[in-house]
């Protein structure tokens, strides 16, 4: 009855609260922030999600690993997360698709897995008193080594995590004979989002998260797309130059995530640590325009700050998109200039598909060559699924 | 848009009675949809027949008709009510049906009422299969291979496309009625030829069976706006093939990757936005292919539904109160979600629990039935238990069915779980073909060794059920071998609670009492922990306290501190035990409310209103047993519990519940004890100088020959402690009577046989009261319609009584109000009573609210359920204002519904086991009016000219004579087999001979395939049942064809075809009739009806029902 590969192991956040579970036998020490994340489905997904770097991540699903593992659905190369916490580590795994267990998957990248957890009770710790540190490693109770762990480990305020998960050199992506050309800045990219650019008839050239805008204009791009991506918006401070200097060119842009914080940034607004963020495929997202609710995948802690009439100090931009649930800003539109963005997840991977369309708006700006634009509804699950 | 402001009056159709495929859950959403209208200020105008509901209490609406659902009734309440809507998604296919029959025929059109919630197009592209296929053609998605046929030429036609094995589904029938899965050309032809009679439009779908493929629905909403959101997924453990409703299911689905889960929800998007519903709610459900993925669009269902319903409880989101704030114009981020109230309804609930239903079967009174599970529904009721994790879930799911499993436990014997023998041949064989016991078939079989990958082989079910099963096995296996000192180790029996063990199971693995367990368990501090249900994981503070057990660390149940009252609920539905006691559990949930207590309600089904989450103050939706109760009862620290209302189930809870200290509130303990054990109730009822029936009780089969010698043949057997008169038995001789003891039941000391004097031919009267210590008040007397020896839940009856003589009721009324006394019964108490030869028999009592409550309290205007719980916290009758019998000026007739047409071998004979599943209630001004009221809501179409064909025995041959008269008199043609028709002829009625089916043609059953006849009078009771008998009453089901099999009935329907003849129907408000018994309340309580509810002399129809 009692797995031999697990050992006593727990959870110690910054304020001292204490969460036991058990452990992989001989896993290291991890500390970072403790993020809890909504989704039902699509852990591997998250676990490869770039924007979760540096991130500690808490699954409020219960059972984890049911499905196993696949080659399709990563969003990386590789696990991102500092480590995961779950209610429940599945034993068995059953999936046409399945190549093997989560937990061998994890166990490969080193990944910390603390199972046994009582997650609801995490949960509503982190949601009552905000996301912080946390450390998972073996033992029973808090330790020396745990607390020095956690005093190693830096705040996510003022970190540029961008810069570490993006590509060092640029490369491409999808067919070269494609009608358009997108330069996509990598903050730490899906590639889902290199999918459906695929799928909507666009080459890709993905560049790194330093990269000058000469060097992206140079590229003679349709569109300039900003990624998604892990860490504190303001501490990327060498993207809004860039940004500025590309949409002073013309250029259209559309940003998603950390993209949309750094559009926020770039035309005046100020980004700000929400409570304990959005994590989740079910955020009702109002589109102002046209009253339209799209139920949206979302995964950021940082928040461009603003109201439905608009960014404080950015005139420039008026907001497009609001969060039903708590208000915040969740789309910007540039006034003039073809520049727009969301803080949601419209490649989703894991998450619904409502807000897909985005992609055909971006299409859009860049200057029709046949494809409808407008935020079109009811297109089909086959014909927009990305062919990875 | 917000809120409609053109729409004032609001039609919403009910479901009318409980039947398989269609219950409780309707009046769960009927009730939701009721008060999310009113609130929204419209005035509802309600049509729905079924009684026991709690949507049709006069304050859930603004007029309540209680008229047959069909759409003649709701045409005439539309004529008279003027409605601007109607909304005809909450109340199952039989509101759809009638509200696509309105619209067609012009009705909706000429009164100008709209149809919202769906709109006529939609529910016939969702219901009719050829239009269906079409949509989803057109929308890129794959449905099986098949087609329509009208008939056996046309499906034999599709065979050649279709193959062995095709699923038959008849259109338009619930449940999946009447369809069925054929391996080969004969049972094609059977389940083609059964599916175009039994569907309203003799359509059948033939398709391409995907046996075996994974089974997926999802629960969706749209606005006017075409904002969609997915409520839940829910996944079925047994794969394609068996029907949802009798399927394990897990919410939510437990083994779909993102990719899959979000193409399915694009493909529900297209649906619902092809399909065209555009306010509403619907469930899809899809097959997946579990070798490559292929998915297929199984059926969608445009209304709210069974599943609808569990996955509100699963969820926390009202699918039927959101979907009648959609019908009248909100959009969903319009609507706040009432867990959180913060946010609003336009999102998806995400769950960080898991949530498993069971389904509950009854084949047990359906001997001969066919077990196997296929496309048809047969199961009559569900639990639904939530856990941290699927086993903790599914054993909690399965210890709250109350089937006697504590758990996942396989039976006793092979027998038990439907095994011929111990071998693993006879295991393989029967796991192949599912059946209610396939669940424990695989637990032995994971015993034995075999295989997790050859049990998905032979079983379909996914093997990640099958590896948590397996853990469950392999857990009992660690623990029952471990050392005493670590199985008593807080931490052993902490890892074996969440695997959700009760601790009886614990108890049995290691020998032990479940006592001792639970006093270990307890001193290591092992407790669960509640959690809330609240449609986010956590995300935001909930406000609403629906709560579930789990051995988790951290308990969210809020301590308010306010002096509490914990109601017990019923449980799953089954047959004896329904709709009704749930009923009786709202009342007082809102009463207590009202009183100011802090309510707590426990219960584990999920079709009831009971569970939905703002009922009572608190809801801990979690299995009713002892253990699971304390610990409730534990946190909770009410003033009392209260164990009366919910029927057997809190019941039996009773002493295990004293014993811990806990306070019963109304009648004590010990009277209810008192009332079941027959020896200390004949000390009683001899000191009253009450008439029993010469009885006895038995532990074995001698003594109760003994004892059936000593009070004479015929005798009635039964089990002590049961409801719904399960294995109650009538026996003539000493044979059938030992045959009883070695077929029926196991008798024990605990569990002794009872043995009474059978009073045939007697006329039953059921008496529902209400005490407070000091007063007793009469609810209601009502008289049987059937004879005795015909389940009281199974009999029709009427209230007033009209063929009892003033004197006897007098006898009953004083009697009831001695023997409440006598037990010091605080809140309902039951007697029935038989009358023969001029003496009033107690049949039985019962300190407990009875079936009939529902149906009395509509009938006289005053809840009585709602005032026995103000009684059981210390009120007064005189405090209440309920001091005297109200008897109507009006007659109220309740009429069971019987599932026979959906087991098909079953011979369909009344007796004294309860075998009806609902009942509906006519209204009129005269017995025969209102007893035709409820057969039409019953679905026994009554001929109002034709032919009538009686065959009965020969003791009943005297009595038909005056019934087969006036049946004559109105012009009827009468058949009637040799005996009957020479014995008829001699009296001066002229009957046509017809042949017994094996003496020549063309015989009975020719007569009633050609449907030559309208209605079939047969009396099989009596020593002397006939075989033929058996198939003439199987034909008659078969080709829909009314029939009665006794006597009394037979005189009743007659008294309804006068009334239905003389005048037109017509309809009254329950308000209006209620309104009536008030005016009516002055007159002195025992006051008789007068004169005209009595349509022919009583002489002739004493003579009628009594020799």
């Amino acid at each position: 009855m009692v797995d031999r590969s697990m050992e006593p192991g727990f959870l110690l956040l910054e304020d001292g609260t204490l969460f036991r579970g058990r452990i992989r036998a001989g896993s290291a020490p991890r500390a970072a922030e403790v993020v809890f994340t909504t989704n039902m489905t699509g852990y591997q997904e998250v676990f490869t999600d770039p924007s979760y770097d540096g991130q500690i991540v808490v699954l409020t699903a219960p059972q984890i690993g049911n499905y196993g593992i696949n080659q399709e659905d990563p969003e990386s190369a590789r696990p991102q997360i500092a480590g995961v916490v779950v209610r429940e580590l599945s034993a068995s795994h059953s999936n046409w698709r399945a190549t093997g267990s989560l937990d061998a998957w994890l166990g490969e990248a080193q990944v910390p897995i603390l199972t046994g957890v009582d997650t609801r009770r995490l949960t509503r710790h982190l949601r009552s008193d905000g996301v912080m540190r946390g450390v998972v490693m073996p033992g029973t109770d808090a330790s020396d080594t745990a607390r020095a762990a956690l005093a190693a480990c830096p705040a996510m305020e003022g970190l540029d995590l961008a810069s570490r998960v993006s590509t060092r050199q640029p490369y491409t992506w999808g067919d070269p004979g494609a009608p358009r050309h997108v330069v996509a800045y990598d903050y730490g990219i899906k590639r889902n989002i290199l999918r459906l650019f695929d799928s909507h008839g666009c080459r890709v050239t993905v560049v790194p998260a330093t990269t000058p805008a000469e060097a992206v204009l140079e590229r003679r791009p349709d569109g300039v797309f900003l990624s998604n991506g892990p860490g504190d918006p303001a501490a990327v401070a060498y993207a809004p130059r860039a940004v500025r200097a590309i949409a002073r060119a013309g250029v259209p842009i559309f940003g998603i995530c950390l993209g949309h914080q750094l559009i926020g940034l770039t035309f005046g607004g100020q980004t700000a640590k929400m409570p304990f963020g959005h994590h989740g495929g079910n955020h009702p997202v109002r589109e102002l325009a046209t009253g339209i609710v799209s139920i949206t995948s979302q995964n950021h802690g940082f928040a461009v700050e603003g109201t439905a009439d608009g960014i404080p100090g950015a005139p420039g931009l008026a907001v497009t998109h609001l969060n039903l649930n708590d208000g915040t800003v969740e789309g910007v539109r540039h006034r003039e200039l073809p520049i727009f963005a969301v803080q949601y997840h419209p490649e989703a991977a894991p998450g619904p598909h409502d807000a897909r369309p985005l992609f055909d708006v971006f299409l859009a700006s860049m200057g029709a060559t046949g494809r409808a634009g407008g935020s079109g509804r009811g297109a089909l699950p086959e014909a927009s699924e990305p062919s990875s | 848009m917000p809120r409609r402001t053109d729409l004032h009056r609001i039609l919403l159709l009910g479901s009318g009675p409980i039947v398989i495929g269609q219950g409780a859950e309707f009046d769960y959403s009927g009730t939701q949809a009721a008060k999310a209208l009113r609130e929204e200020g419209f005035e509802v105008v309600l049509v729905n027949s079924n009684p026991a509901t709690i949507m049709t209490d006069p304050e859930f609406a603004y007029r309540t008709y209680i008229e047959p659902v069909t759409p003649e009734f709701v045409e005439l309440v539309i004529a008279r009510e003027h409605p601007d809507a109607l909304l005809p998604t909450m109340g199952g296919q039989t509101a759809l049906n009638v509200a696509l029959e309105l619209a067609d025929r012009g009705v909706l059109a000429r009164h100008g009422v709209e149809l919202i919630g769906a709109n006529a197009r939609a529910i016939r592209v969702a219901e009719d299969r050829a239009l269906f296929s079409d949509a989803m053609r057109r929308i890129g998605l794959a449905v099986p291979v098949g087609g329509i046929a009208a008939s056996y030429d046309e499906a034999e036609a599709l065979l050649d496309r279709v193959g062995f094995p095709a699923i038959i589904r008849p259109s338009f029938t619930l449940g999946g009625t009447g369809g069925g899965v054929a391996y080969n050309r004969t049972e094609y032809e059977d389940v083609v030829r059964r599916g175009l009679d039994m569907s309203p439009t003799h359509q059948v779908l033939v398709e391409q069976s995907v046996l075996g493929w994974k089974e997926y629905e999802l629960e969706v909403m749209r606005d006017h706006d075409d904002n969609v959101v997915i409520v839940c997924s829910i996944e079925n453990i047994d794969p394609m093939g068996v029907h949802t409703g009798d399927s394990i299911t897990v919410a939510p689905a437990m083994t779909l990757t993102d990719r899959e889960y979000q193409r399915m929800r694009d493909a529900a998007l297209a649906v619902i936005r092809e399909i065209g519903v555009d306010a509403g709610g619907c469930n899809i459900q899809f097959a997946i292919n579990p070798r490559d993925g292929t998915m297929l669009v199984i059926e969608m269902n445009p209304r709210v539904s069974r599943s609808s319903a569990l996955a509100s409880k699963a969820t926390g989101y009202p699918i039927a109160r959101i979907g009648a704030k959609l019908a009248v114009g909100y959009r969903l981020d319009e609507i706040a979600n009432d867990i959180t109230r913060t946010t609003p309804a336009s999102f998806e609930p995400v769950l960080d629990y898991v949530v498993v239903k069971v389904p509950r079967f009854a084949f047990e009174k359906f001997a001969g039935a066919d077990p196997r599970l296929t496309t048809q529904m047969k199961s009559v009721g569900e639990s639904m238990a939530i856990g941290r994790t699927f086993k903790e879930a599914f054993q909690k799911g399965l210890r709250a069915l109350e089937s006697g499993r504590i758990g996942w436990v396989i039976g006793a014997t092979p027998a038990d779980d439907r095994l011929a023998d111990d071998t693993v041949e006879a295991l393989r064989g029967a796991l192949r073909q599912p059946t209610p016991e396939r669940v424990f078939q695989i637990k032995r079989a994971i015993m034995a060794g075999i295989s997790l990958a050859d049990l998905n082989e032979i079983t379909a079910v996914d093997p990640w059920f099958l590896a948590e099963m397996q853990q469950l096995v392999d857990a009992e296996v660690w623990y029952a071998g471990l050392p005493a000192v670590e199985a008593h180790d807080g931490g052993t029996i902490r890892t074996m609670k969440q695997m959700g063990f009760s601790d009886r199971q614990l108890g049995d693995l290691r020998g032990e009492p479940e006592a001792v367990l639970r006093t270990r368990r307890w001193a290591a501090d092992v407790r669960p922990a509640y959690k809330m249900v609240d449609t986010c994981a956590g995300e935001f503070p909930s406000a609403t306290p629906y709560l579930y057990g789990s051995y988790d660390e951290e308990s969210e149940a809020p301590r308010t501190g306010r002096r509490s009252v914990v109601i017990l609920g019923s449980g799953p539905n089954r047959i004896g035990q329904g709709v009704e006691f749930d009923y009786c559990c709202v009342r007082a949930a809102l009463a207590l409310r009202e009183q100011g207590f802090e309510t707590i309600m426990i219960n584990s089904n999920p079709e009831t209103v009971s569970t939905d989450f703002d009922i009572s103050d608190k809801l801990y939706f979690e299995p009713l047993t002892l253990e699971d109760v304390l610990e409730v009862i534990d946190r909770e620290k009410p003033e009392g519990v209260i164990v009366q209302l919910g029927g057997q189930t809190p019941l039996k809870l009773t002493h295990g519940l004293a014993a811990a200290g806990i306070r019963i509130l109304g009648t004590p303990p010990d009277a209810i004890d008192t009332a079941e054990d027959r020896r200390r109730f004949a000390m009683i009822a001899d000191r009253l100088e009450l008439h029993q029936p010469e009885s006895g009780t038995a532990t074995g089969p001698d003594e109760a020959a003994e004892i059936a010698t000593r009070v004479g043949y015929p005798a009635l057997l039964r089990p002590s402690y049961v409801l719904g008169g399960r294995a109650m038995q009538v026996v003539y001789d000493e044979p059938s009577l030992r045959e009883y003891f070695a077929r029926a039941v196991r008798a024990s000391e605990e569990r002794p046989v009872l043995i009474d004097r059978f009073l045939e031919d007697a006329f039953e009267a059921d008496v529902d009261a209400i005490a407070d210590g000091h007063q007793v008040v009469i609810g209601g007397v009502m008289q049987h319609i059937e004879d005795a020896g015909i389940h009281s839940g199974d009999s029709a009856c009427v209230l007033p009584p009209y063929l009892i003589g003033e004197r006897d009721l007098a006898i009953m009324r004083a009697q009831t109000v001695a023997l409440a006394k006598a037990l010091g019964v605080v809140g309902l108490i039951n007697v029935q009573f038989a009358v023969k030869g001029g003496v009033v028999y107690v049949l039985e009592v019962n300190p407990r609210a009875s079936r009939t409550i529902p149906f009395v309290s509509k009938a006289i205007g005053v809840p009585l359920a709602a005032v026995a719980a103000r009684v059981m916290v210390g009120e007064t009758l005189a405090e209440i204002g309920f001091t005297e019998e109200v008897v109507p000026p009006y007659v109220a007739v309740k009429e069971a519904v019987f599932p026979f047409s959906k087991f098909r071998e079953f011979d369909p004979i009344l007796g004294p086991e309860m075998r009806s599943t609902g009942e509906v209630m006519g209204i009129s001004d005269s017995f025969g009016s209102a007893f035709a009221k409820a057969q039409l809501a019953a679905d026994n179409g009554l001929p109002m000219e034709g032919a009538i064909f009686i065959t009965v025995n020969d003791s009943d041959k005297s009595t038909v004579v005056p019934i087969a008269r006036r049946f004559h008199e109105m012009d009827f043609r009468l058949f009637a087999t040799e005996g009957t028709a020479r014995y008829l002829r001699g009296r001066g009625i002229p009957a046509e001979r017809v042949f017994k089916v094996h003496d020549g043609r063309p015989h009975a059953i020719d007569l009633i395939v050609n449907r030559d006849v309208q209605l079939l009078i047969n009396t099989p009771l009596g020593k002397h049942a006939h075989r033929d008998d058996y198939s003439l009453r199987q034909a008659a089901i078969a080709h829909r064809v009314p029939y009665t099999t006794t006597l009394s009935a037979a005189s009743a329907a007659c008294d309804a075809i006068l009334a239905l003849r003389s005048r037109r129907p017509a309809v009254r408000s329950l308000q209006e009739w209620q309104a009536l018994a008030r005016g009516g309340a002055d007159r002195p309580a025992a006051a008789r009806p007068a004169a005209p509810f009595r349509p022919t002399p009583p002489d002739e129809q004493m003579a009628a029902v009594s020799p």
